[in-house]
């Protein structure tokens, strides 16, 4: 089922190899053109690694792109030095708070509405989640901080949490709608003339078809809070609830001379990020595609 | 099963919607006690003479980063949707910026386009050295690259989604009609992806209304209020100069056009989905 969902959205159904490479021969322009962008997107790229080992005066007076004469790991020592292990913690914290309840809960809201299709009232939660697509983060956030203070959790890693999970549902109920859809009815009446639950049957049928959206949904939505920047900004206030885009914020005014430091943190703090993506790069990408695509 | 969902996005989403609408006509100063306060902060925000210019700036930078990208992502797009290794390999490094937070972005390209430090001079090239965030034109020119930077990758991913959808026997009937390469990408391709444009470009014009910690960190909306937009507007007037009132008023203004563009894009295509989320 994996190969399948993913594949109907990569793939055209029964292309053949003749007419693939009319379409690839694309020519030398565009070929060109993807490996200039690739230049642009890498350059920068490059040049915060490279900058990230050398010491303050080769960052002074070397050419940008050499390679450090006489690397250092000093900018590195630095930062772990500093309270980022704490910030990296909140982080992970929050990241993991938020995607994990969710996932389960737009699962469990995405499984409803497949299998209620037909339900006036599910159809009508449907709409609601999907108006929240167009809704912007950013215009609901003083209404946010608000009842954020009147709940008592100002300056909390909870303050964080609850909205993400609140601004993470309506893009994981789309998707993971979208790849329920695709079960097989003809598995649900199989497993209910078995005599299976709803819930049973979300745990035995639903939930192993659909792990590929639930990756990516978790990847998708990990994203968003490990980069977010307004919610902390605006929600917290102690250094110590700090996360880590808001550290690197407050970092940068700090050592704004240091230069080689700063971006040896911007290097911290999306090594995890990469990594993470070099794990589920697969189920990302073919499950954005068939989560935007027509 | 639909209730924690539902739950939960009608309490820190739907009753966050009605409530800035309601602060609107409130005065509160983030603090103390909420007063109400009428239609005076319509007033206020509306008869203040540096709105139109805000709206210009949010409606320019929208439009700039919307010409710039999807030429780009089109054409991308449909190169990567060729099936050599090497672009498979392309396009996983495409998707890296992505992984970057905006504030990451932002503080490497203040810090490649500083003047005295950066690029430019350390390379010793004259055309680079120049105050890019310090003048207005140049400060709207490098959010605009940056931005095109940071998502350019995502939405060629979606166009190279969409062109693998087209059916190749469209390509061949062309070929025997003696259509060219440029007369099919014209004729078949671009045609054929009616819709994923219509996406993409929902995704890019409602997204950049949401254009924040980027333009915070990298501006903080100056030189002046060169990069001014409305969402930094908002947190300016909120946060900063504590009150509540107008930035609740800027918010709604933000929802209405968020909703009105969103609409638009849908009408033009048929049935499409928006997204504001971040990178979506």
């Amino acid at each position: 089922m994996a190969v399948l969902t993913s594949s109907a959205a990569t793939r055209p159904a029964g292309s053949n190899p003749v007419g693939m490479r009319r379409l690839t021969q694309l020519n030398w322009f565009g070929g060109a053109a993807g490996w200039l962008w690739l230049v642009i997107v890498l350059v920068p790229l490059y040049w915060i690694v490279v900058t990230s080992f050398k010491d303050q005066s080769a960052f002074f007076t070397q050419n940008p792109f050499a390679l450090p004469a006489d690397p250092t790991i000093e900018n590195y020592r630095l930062v772990i030095e500093s309270d980022f292990p704490r910030y990296f913690v909140n982080s992970v914290v929050v990241t993991a708070g938020t995607i994990i309840p969710a996932v389960a809960i737009s699962f469990m809201a995405a499984y409803a509405i497949v299998r209620g299709a037909g339900s006036r009232l599910l159809a009508g939660v449907n709409g609601l989640f999907l108006m929240g697509l167009a809704i912007p983060l950013q215009a609901t956030i003083i209404p946010v901080y608000l009842l954020i203070i009147r709940m008592h959790l100002y300056d909390s890693l909870l303050a964080l949490i609850l909205p993400s999970i609140a601004f993470s549902i309506p893009l994981s109920v789309l998707v993971l709608t979208n790849f329920i859809r695709d079960v097989p009815k003809e598995l649900f009446e199989s497993m209910r003339v078995d005599g299976a639950s709803e819930w049973g049957m979300l745990r035995k049928l639903a939930l192993p078809l659909t792990r590929p959206a639930l990756v990516t949904v978790s990847i998708y939505n990990g994203l968003g809070v490990w980069n977010g920047f307004l919610l902390p900004l605006i929600l917290t206030q102690s250094p110590d609830k700090r996360t880590l885009p808001l550290a690197l914020w407050t970092f940068q005014g700090q050592y704004s001379v240091n230069v080689p430091a700063v971006l040896a943190s911007v290097v911290l703090t999306t090594l995890p990020i990469v990594i993470l993506y070099a794990l589920g790069r697969r189920q990302l990408l073919s499950g954005l595609t068939a989560g935007f695509s027509r | 099963m639909v209730v924690p969902a539902l739950a939960m996005f009608v309490v820190f989403g739907i009753v966050p919607l009605v409530g800035v609408l309601l602060l609107s006509f409130a005065q509160w100063d983030g603090l103390g006690a909420i007063h109400t306060a009428g239609i005076s902060n319509w007033r206020t925000v509306l008869s203040d003479p540096a709105l139109p210019h805000t709206v210009l700036v949010t409606f320019e930078i929208m439009f700039l980063s919307w010409a710039v990208q999807t030429p780009l992502s089109l054409l991308l797009g449909v190169f990567l949707a060729g099936r050599q290794r090497y672009r498979a390999l392309l396009a996983v490094l495409y998707f890296v910026p992505l992984l970057l937070s905006s504030a990451a972005i932002a503080i490497t390209y203040k810090a490649l386009l500083d003047p005295n430090f950066g690029l430019g001079p350390g390379l010793h090239l004259d055309f680079l050295t120049q105050d890019w965030l310090g003048k207005g034109n140049l400060a709207v020119g490098v959010v605009i690259f940056v931005v095109s930077w940071q998502f350019i990758p995502f939405h060629s991913l979606i166009y190279q989604g969409g062109v693998r959808q087209i059916p190749t026997t469209m390509y061949e009937a062309a070929a025997i009609d003696g259509a060219g390469r440029i007369r099919q990408f014209f004729s078949i391709t671009v045609p054929q992806l009616k819709y994923t444009i219509i996406t993409s470009s929902t995704l890019m014009v409602v997204g950049s209304l949401t254009f924040f910690d980027l333009i915070f960190i990298l501006t903080a909306g100056g030189p002046g209020d060169a990069t001014r937009v409305l969402a930094l507007d908002m947190y300016k007037r909120g946060f900063q100069a504590n009150l509540m009132g107008p930035a609740s008023v800027i918010a709604v203004l933000l929802v209405v056009l968020g909703l009105i563009l969103a609409l638009v894009l849908r009408r033009l295509g048929g049935s499409t989905t928006a997204s504001q989320q971040e990178g979506a």
